[in-house]
């Protein structure tokens, strides 16, 4: 069976499956899962939220990085994972306990501000409308992939699926769907890693592969993939090439932002006891971790098969350069997408592909982009079909379920936060639902504009949202439980002041609302200020919030009697009300 | 000092604990001292301060979790502040 036919029936029946398993759960269990006081279990809750967690970045774009970073995308590992234990200690049970439905309904009350509100539903949309870019990416690279087309005719025909499942409610709120999401997602990610680590260093677990050695060599893989690179002029896999203030603060921005995107924290609300919020954000790591503990050896691995397919090392050809005319069907696949590129400068028709410090070549190879690397990586090994099409079914579920999440955040934040809480509390649900829908197409069209030339790849795109959060919505939450003497003026403060230098710090270097050759200064380390990327400036904008909250907190007026006396009861878990429903 | 406010004063100190693992994991293991700790090799060829930032430091953060879970529900139970 043709690759094609084989991805179109895998693709189709992993849809077909979540879409029984909605039917199913909606016909036979409605309010018993969500019944007062029951909630849903938090082992479960805790996989669901792996599968809403795990988006493009996560998925297809993750690994990719680590491939070409090594070790310096670590950051995103740390990060992404690092953050579920300050969402635990620092947010989930508080917030369950008040038990409110969306984000800004919380700030709006503890800061007793309606205009506090309007500011976290703004921070709200922004880093979330920056998160869905960074997943029209992911997208558009899917589908431009599996249709055969250019990359710009993937995003679009991707923009239209990701309206229409997010319009049928992304089948949101049914644990049970989002279960079968997880295990579809882990199970095609880690399937192919499995194989290439068996076929590399005879180890069938890639977490124990990437300290292996190699099968009929006696190099390990990691000192082997250093070799290959630094011999090809490429830098070390496994050394560390960013400076190390930056490093730290990326990987403290991932964090605080992980804890800070509303999308994941209402998933916490929904638990039956608080005591359960703080065990499903373990459980949903424990989920999580089964990937991103393997993405560095699917990284890695991918890395030296791209090497060796191109230059191998050993066999017949040991030390060649591959031929142009005889380049696989993969390389011909990713070349119609326009991701792949390649230019043959001195005309001897072989591919070389070498680094920046190679003397002898100039690298040919003038586009990879990142984002391609999960999806080829079964290919680039040669596996069978039917594991290419899995991997692009998780792939494909990975994006549109992250996707029509966070457009159903934005959404309802607008429709049911701006418009029915504060512009028009008389709304019909009729025209609740109407703006809703409008706001979603809305963002997908922005963010599909931006997708055509986004700002950089998946995660980093991602990154920048994460940084986003961190800088406004994570510290007048934490604040709002922990810091009894902030007040409204002083939250809002603090919100708009971490988000506003965030925001002016990314735009300076990434273009005035991401759009293309309108940035102030280019993108690189020299022009950073003390070599703090865009990416990295969230933490800053952390820090700027928390000291501007407290300090203007402490020259005004203490917040009324009746909010400290909230605050003193969101600290004991005794007393929460039922899980609301979501 | 009230019964509320100790419970609190102990939950602070709980997480203050954990978070001093977690920053000693991820920020100084895997940032601050991995050139260090990858002249250390585990599993064979893993350098340490590698498969800190890649590994070892998800592998402490989900135990963590549970452990402040754990220890959270037995502060629950001790100051009478425990759901039904």
């Amino acid at each position: 069976m043709s690759l094609k036919l084989m991805t179109y029936l895998v693709v189709g029946a992993t849809f077909a499956l979540y879409l029984y398993i909605a039917f199913k759960a909606r016909a036979s269990t409605t309010g018993e899962f969500y019944v007062a006081g029951k909630g849903v279990h938090p082992v479960l809750n805790g996989m669901a939220t792996g599968a809403d967690w795990m988006s493009a970045a996560s998925f297809i774009s993750m690994a990719g990085l680590i491939a070409f970073k090594g070790y310096d995308a670590s950051v995103y590992l740390m990060g992404f994972s690092g953050g579920y234990c300050l969402l635990a200690m620092l947010l989930a049970p508080y917030l369950r306990k008040y038990g409110k439905f969306t984000v800004p309904e919380f700030i709006g009350d503890r800061y007793y501000s309606n205009f506090a509100r309007v500011v976290a539903v703004i921070c709200l949309i922004v880093a979330s409308l920056t998160y869905v870019i960074g997943q029209m990416k992911g997208v558009g690279v899917a589908f431009s992939r599996f249709l055969e087309l250019p990359y710009e005719v993937g995003l679009g025909v991707g923009m239209v699926i990701v309206f229409f499942y997010a319009v049928m409610g992304g089948m949101k709120g049914v644990t049970y769907t989002q279960v079968a999401q997880y295990c579809v997602m882990i199970f095609a990610y880690t399937v192919p890693v499995v194989f290439i680590s068996l076929q590399l260093t005879g180890n069938p677990i890639p977490q124990l592969g990437m300290g292996a050695q190699m099968t009929g060599d006696d190099m390990f893989l990691l000192d082997k993939l250093d070799q290959t690179l630094v011999d090809l002029g490429f830098n070390e896999f496994t050394a560390q090439k960013g400076n190390t203030l930056n490093i730290f603060l990326f990987t403290l921005s991932l964090m605080i932002g992980t804890a800070g995107l509303p999308h994941v924290i209402t998933r916490f609300f929904t638990v039956p006891k608080v005591r359960d919020a703080r065990s499903s954000v373990g459980w949903s790591l424990v989920f999580i971790a089964i990937l991103y503990t393997t993405a560095p050896a699917v990284g890695a691995m991918a890395r030296l098969n791209l090497m060796e397919t191109i230059h191998p090392t050993s066999g017949a050809n040991a030390g060649e350069w591959l031929k142009y005319d005889e380049r696989p069907q993969w390389f011909k696949n990713w070349e119609k997408t326009g991701l792949l590129t390649f230019e043959d400068k001195n005309k001897d028709g072989l591919i070389q592909y070498v680094g920046a410090k190679n003397k002898e070549f100039e690298n040919e190879m003038v586009k990879v982009d990142r984002d391609i690397m999960v999806l080829a990586n079964p290919e680039i090994a040669k596996l069978p079909n039917w594991v290419i099409a899995l991997v692009a079914a998780g792939g494909i579920a990975a994006a549109l379920s992250t996707a029509a999440g966070l457009l159903l955040a934005i959404s309802s934040s607008i429709s049911h936060d701006l418009l029915k809480g504060i512009v028009m509390p008389n709304m019909s649900d009729k025209s609740e639902l109407l703006a809703g829908r409008i706001a979603m197409a809305g963002a997908i069209l922005v963010a599909g504009v931006l997708g055509l030339n986004p700002p950089g790849f998946a995660a980093q795109v991602v990154a920048l949202a994460f940084g986003l959060a961190a800088s406004s919505i994570f510290p007048a939450l934490m604040m709002g439980v922990f810091a009894k003497r902030v007040n409204n003026i002083g939250a809002v403060c603090g919100m708009l002041v971490g988000l506003g230098s965030t925001l002016v710090y990314i735009f300076w270097f990434k273009g005035w609302f991401f759009i293309p050759g309108t940035a102030m200064a280019a993108d690189n380390a020299s022009n950073w200020l003390f070599g703090i990327g865009p990416s990295s400036f969230g933490a800053i904008g952390a820090l700027l919030n928390f000291t501007v909250a407290l300090a203007v907190s402490s020259i005004t007026k203490a917040p009324p009697e009746h909010i400290q006396h909230l605050v003193e009861d969101i600290r004991v878990p005794m007393g929460a009300g039922s899980a609301v429903e979501h | 000092m009230s019964d509320a406010q100790k419970y609190w004063q102990a939950n602070i100190r709980l997480v203050i604990g954990c978070l001093i693992v977690w920053f000693i994991v991820s920020f100084g293991f895997g940032i601050l001292l991995v050139e260090q700790l990858n002249s250390i090799r585990i599993l064979g060829g893993y350098p340490l301060g590698l498969w800190f930032s890649q590994q070892g430091s998800i592998y402490t953060f989900v135990v963590l979790i549970f452990f402040y879970a754990w220890r959270m529900n037995k502060l629950d139970i001790k100051f009478n502040v425990r759901e039904n």
